[in-house]
């Protein structure tokens, strides 16, 4: 294949990778920029929910978009309800103290991480995807001067990688009407703007705190969701989803959504292209130091304003 | 008695205790202890940073596999003899934690924690990446031939527990020094109120990175031993679960304590030890210890004890 094909297909695989990691990391902000805590469990949150999906839909019978769809509506909800549990009884009695937090929340991420080793195992299992059609991708080259389209071999994405990037822009544009329309978002930016003065005007702050940190898990369970078709879940999934969260949260500035969702698309849009041309290892070295490096010189993210 | 006494005695004690304790054990818990004094001197250099100056640093796995590659490599490539490559394990361990260092304490709170973390991570892939030479996650064995320290062959158990009794007294006469000294004065001061600490003219800036100097030079000293200890080297002890774990221990035991990283390291070590005879699924305990800890004893063992019993143990 020439080189034009080749980064083609590396930017549809970069742009399903960008679209899982912008709900993870939009979930992962959501919390950090709402409660000014840090939930290092979050990737344990990510493979609770592909491990979830699997178990769903290997239970529901019939075809397999039915057991599939089950998932996608309750495995998100289960998910948010086991952290809302966790966060009133764990993050709440250390009065989400930033530090014990993440503490805490370390303590949280071996606990998941090892209870799925013991009752669904080390094995990797795959969700077959409700719908999946081969489509292939036409190309143009030159033959004497002239464009000529032909159909490179090997150039080609399936519908339900498509499907997966459509369904995450739709979360994405529901989180943002939430936030910025609906009267919860309104209470949610108010508690994150002064949490005293939420109080004091009558706002429960700690059940806001509960419902931002099921939501911000249950993002992460989605996109698991989402992408479990395609990668298969298992128990130790979820430290890549951690740190690339990490690095796309940080680039985009802490608690900054428009910031979250640009640094998401530009992350793994690179990540999907560097991986082609580098070994993955030497991206991911590559990735932490730039994360590590842009909070020391530049705490507030590349796009995010400094606050006073 | 004085607190000061007391605090002799009761320090004297417990070295005295494992000095004999080395005729009195079984071969099983014989190898456990001396692997638990190499593992609770790493907790102590992690105790200097988060007990008594108050950073908390996730990547400290860092500083422990600096020294352990400065010292494997040392000897697999270079071919010194280990009482040189102990040296470039230490020499390993300086320069990193003062790079580190540097950077890392630009930031405050929250981002320290995660930038030590990342850096941690990036260590740990350079050391996969550069498989060739590390053997990466496979690590490599020192043979006993390389392992001869001034004539000690130290896969020997009687050797190995004397030098590893030795690094931990070493570690544990160090931190008894430096609550007292103004030194670790400071560092407390800091840890109570930095701005304070500022306004009474300290350097806090050259005070912690002083501290994280000190604290990444002994857990390489740790690392460094262990590996020749116990004759292995590998990228697992660069992961996260190697910055977990001396947190796990300290808080434990008392962070801010001098006997909490022991104390610590050795009920952790046991209960690990205990439980992966039943399940692969082990580090369960160390996530149920670590909710526990936070919600119920941040104050760990020894730190109980401090609160409860005896307000002046250091």
């Amino acid at each position: 294949m020439e080189i034009g094909p080749y980064l083609l297909l590396a930017s549809l695989e970069g742009a399903v990778t960008a679209a899982v990691l912008a709900l993870t990391a939009v979930g992962l902000s959501l919390v950090f920029g709402v409660m000014r805590v840090v939930n290092v469990a979050h990737g344990e949150f990510f493979m609770l929910g592909a491990v979830l999906a699997w178990w769903i839909s290997s239970q529901v019978a019939g075809h397999p978009s039915l057991g599939f769809a089950v998932a996608l509506l309750v495995v998100p909800l289960l998910v948010g309800g086991l952290a809302a549990l966790a966060d009133m009884t764990i993050l709440k009695r250390i009065s989400y103290d930033p530090e014990r937090t993440i503490v805490a929340t370390i303590g949280i991420l071996y606990i998941i991480q090892q209870v799925t080793l013991m009752t669904y195992g080390p094995d990797a299992r795959p969700v077959e995807p409700p719908f999946n059609t081969r489509l292939a991708i036409p190309w143009f080259e030159f033959v004497e001067g002239k464009p000529r389209i032909y159909w490179p071999w090997g150039l080609s994405t399936t519908t339900y990688k498509l499907g997966v990037i459509a369904a995450a822009a739709l979360v994405l544009v529901g989180v943002w009407l939430l936030m910025a329309r609906s009267k919860i978002g309104l209470i949610m930016r108010a508690t994150q703007l002064d949490r005293d003065m939420a109080l004091a005007f009558g706002i429960p702050v700690e059940r806001v705190y509960a419902l931002v940190f099921g939501l911000g898990a249950g993002l992460a369970a989605l996109a698991a969701v989402l992408i479990v078709p395609i990668q298969q879940a298992h128990y130790l999934m979820g430290g890549d989803p951690l740190l690339l969260s990490f690095v796309v949260v940080i680039i985009g500035g802490l608690g900054s959504l428009p910031g979250t969702v640009v640094a998401a698309i530009l992350i793994g849009l690179s990540d999907g292209i560097i991986s082609v041309f580098f070994s993955p290892t030497l991206a991911k070295i590559l990735a932490t130091l730039l994360v590590a490096l842009v909070l020391v010189f530049r705490p507030q993210g590349l796009f995010g304003v400094r606050r006073a | 008695m004085s607190d000061r006494t007391k605090t002799l005695i009761l320090h004297a004690g417990l070295l005295v205790l494992l000095f004999v304790l080395q005729f009195l054990l079984p071969a099983y818990h014989h190898g456990n202890l001396a692997r638990i004094m190499v593992l609770a001197s790493y907790a102590i250099g992690f105790n200097i940073l988060f007990g008594y100056t108050g950073l908390l640093s996730l990547g400290h796995a860092l500083f422990f596999a600096a020294g352990m590659y400065g010292m494997g490599l040392a000897i697999r490539h270079l071919g010194l003899s280990p009482s040189a490559a102990l040296l470039c394990g230490l020499a390993a361990g300086v320069a990193i934690s003062t790079i580190a260092g540097l950077l890392a304490l630009r930031t405050v709170g929250v981002g320290f924690m995660i930038v030590t973390l990342m850096f941690a991570q990036a260590g740990y892939l350079t050391l996969l990446y550069f498989g060739e030479y590390t053997r990466g996650d496979e690590g490599f064995v020192i043979q006993q031939a390389e392992r001869i320290l001034w004539g000690l062959d130290l896969s020997d158990p009687t050797n190995r527990y004397f030098a590893a009794f030795a690094l931990f007294a070493l570690c544990l006469l160090l931190t008894l020094w430096l609550v007292r000294a103004p030194f670790g004065k400071v560092l407390v001061a800091i840890r109570e109120n930095e701005e304070r600490a500022r306004m009474l003219g300290y350097d806090v800036f050259a005070h912690k990175l002083g501290a994280v100097v000190l604290s990444g030079t002994l857990s390489a000293m740790a690392g460094a031993v262990y590996g020749l200890l116990f004759g292995y080297v590998g990228a697992s002890f660069a992961s996260v679960q190697y910055s977990i774990f001396p947190l796990l221990w300290v808080l434990l035991g008392g962070a801010g304590t001098v006997l909490g990283p022991f104390i610590g390291t050795l009920f952790m070590f046991y209960l690990i030890d205990l439980s992966s005879g039943v399940t692969t699924a082990y580090m369960l305990i160390a996530g149920v210890v670590l909710v526990a800890l936070t919600l119920f004893a941040p104050q760990g063992l020894v730190g109980e004890i401090r609160k409860r019993f005896w307000r002046g143990l250091p």
